[in-house]
């Protein structure tokens, strides 16, 4: 036996966790709630504001990422517990929606 | 009539069943009894074929472990007062082959028992003139409660990782290697990391915590895994980050 | 005596055996809700990068009823996963002070703190 390259996988899964059990209840406080009955507005300039900032661009990127990573990883494992195999499909779909969304969220933050 | 209460126990004789099935016993009940009392009682008085291991009836030994209307528990530690007007399902540990009737198979567990070094490995060789290891109560108290696994393997038969990957290392091994590796005195975390860090070992957990709750000594193994997980990607950094790291 | 060990099959459906399990199960499909909203705020991203219109749009649609059922949906999840998440950090971050272990509840406090904090910046910052 050999010692394995999971931490690869285990370190974004355990970081994205923690970073979604802080902030993501929080943030659909705010876009699922407070917005919708008008306590809160999300005015494009504001937002596009912290968008611009160098400091808001990592803050941003690492809030969508890392629990994107983290549910990658879990989505996986528990295919696994639900008998649906780690096969390749399940792998790819798992860490491929995360990379995607990563890249995606890193490019739009680039254009803005 | 004195109060009774009935066992349903799966039965398995390899020479004679295709498969196990269960049989009903009705034992008397006594307060104080355990479920181990009861299967003594059917084994002295109603069927002397029954078979399963114990030994010191006081939670000690670790060998009479089985599957207690679905929950592994030692039979030793399981009163017929937490299943009083009920009926008393008891079957081999989950996980496990079947040897016969409640005895299982053990030889996977002592394999990998015997995989994570569970021994000391002491950081530097010293001559015995020089005297004994000396050990402070705050470092024992690191890894102690490690120290009390009675290697009953109630945590084995909790764990449904080990039942989806028989290869799975395990909690009360990684538990154990645990043990050794906060231990002051040893050396041997690097040599024991090529089975504790592989990919069947702590890896395979998902930190279901089933062990932990399970467990009769309050060994914690699924503590002692995440434990390991979070050194093991500590070193797998520096690995990365060092030239001419583990590897 | 011949030995003929005998080998039994976990069911697919192992998990609904015990409530521990399930509950597990349950934590497990957190990520499922946690995924899903990030993929909608990537969403947002891009459309925030495209422009006023399009992030007004965006907006318009996480308040429509079917974006507000489905973000309170995750929210339950995500609560759930918060909750869970937080229970078990003293397992894995044990610490240590004076030879003693801290207690469990005082990590898990920590972290509760640690939440509140996070989501009172987040409101503040948001213009609460
Ligand atoms: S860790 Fe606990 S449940 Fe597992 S074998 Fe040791 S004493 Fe038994
Ligand atoms: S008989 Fe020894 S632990 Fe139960």
């Amino acid at each position: 036996m050999a010692r394995s390259n999971k931490p690869i996988l285990w370190l974004p899964f355990a970081g994205g966790g923690l970073v979604a059990a802080l902030i993501m209840p929080v943030l659909i406080l705010i876009t699922g709630v407070l917005v919708p009955l008008g306590v809160l507005h999300l005015h494009y300039e504001t937002i596009a504001a912290v968008a611009h900032n160098p400091v808001g661009k990592l803050v941003l990127l690492g809030a969508l990422a890392l629990p994107a990573w983290h549910a990658a990883h879990r989505l996986r494992m528990t295919a696994h517990d639900l008998g649906l195999g780690g096969g390749i499909f399940v792998k790819a779909g798992c860490y491929g929606t995360a990379g995607l969304l990563t890249f995606t969220a890193a490019l739009a933050l680039i254009l803005i | 009539m004195s109060e009774t209460i009935t066992l349903e126990v799966l039965r398995y004789h390899p020479e004679t069943d295709s498969e196990p099935h269960f049989r009903s016993y009705t034992v008397p009940y006594k307060d104080e009894w355990v479920v181990l009392d009861a299967l003594n009682h059917i084994k002295d008085n109603l069927d002397a074929t029954l078979s399963y291991r114990w030994s010191c009836h006081m939670a000690v030994c670790g060998s009479c472990g089985m599957m207690i209307n679905n929950e592994p528990k030692l039979s030793c530690h399981a009163f017929l007062r937490d299943y009083r007007g009920g009926v008393i399902r008891v079957e081999p540990l989950d996980h496990f082959p079947i040897e016969r009737d409640l005895v299982i198979v053990m030889d996977s567990f002592m394999d990998k028992l015997s995989g994570v070094k569970p021994y000391l490995i002491p950081k530097e060789d010293r001559p015995l003139a020089e005297g004994e290891y000396l050990q402070s109560p705050a470092e024992l108290n690191t890894f102690h409660r490690y120290t009390q696994c009675i290697n009953c393997v109630l945590c084995y038969a909790a764990c449904p990782q080990i039942g989806l990957n028989e290869d799975f290392v395990g909690p009360a091994a990684l538990a154990l290697a645990h043990r050794y590796n906060l231990d002051s005195r040893d050396g041997g975390r690097d040599a024991r990391a090529e089975v504790v860090a592989s990919n069947e070992g702590v890896w395979e957990c998902t930190f279901v915590g089933a062990c932990s709750q399970v467990c009769p000594k309050q060994v914690d193994p699924a503590a002692a895994i995440q434990q390991i997980k979070i050194s093991a990607s500590v070193d797998w950094l520096k690995n990365l980050l060092t030239p001419g790291g583990y590897r | 005596m011949s030995r003929r060990p005998y080998v039994r099959k976990v069911e697919r459906s192992w998990w609904l055996r015990r409530p521990r399990y399930v509950l597990y199960m349950i934590r497990e499909l957190t990520s499922l809700f946690v995924g899903l909203y990030c993929a909608l705020l990537v969403v947002g991203l891009v459309r925030l990068a495209q422009g006023p219109a399009p992030w007004d749009g965006f907006v318009a649609a996480f308040s429509s009823p079917l974006g507000v059922a489905v973000q309170l949906l995750c929210l339950v999840f995500a609560i759930y996963h918060s909750v869970t998440w937080f229970a078990l950090t003293p397992k894995a971050m044990p610490l240590m002070m004076k030879g003693e272990p801290v207690p469990g509840a005082v990590i898990v406090g920590a972290h509760y703190v640690a939440w509140a904090a996070v989501s009172a910046i987040v409101l503040i910052g948001a213009g609460v």
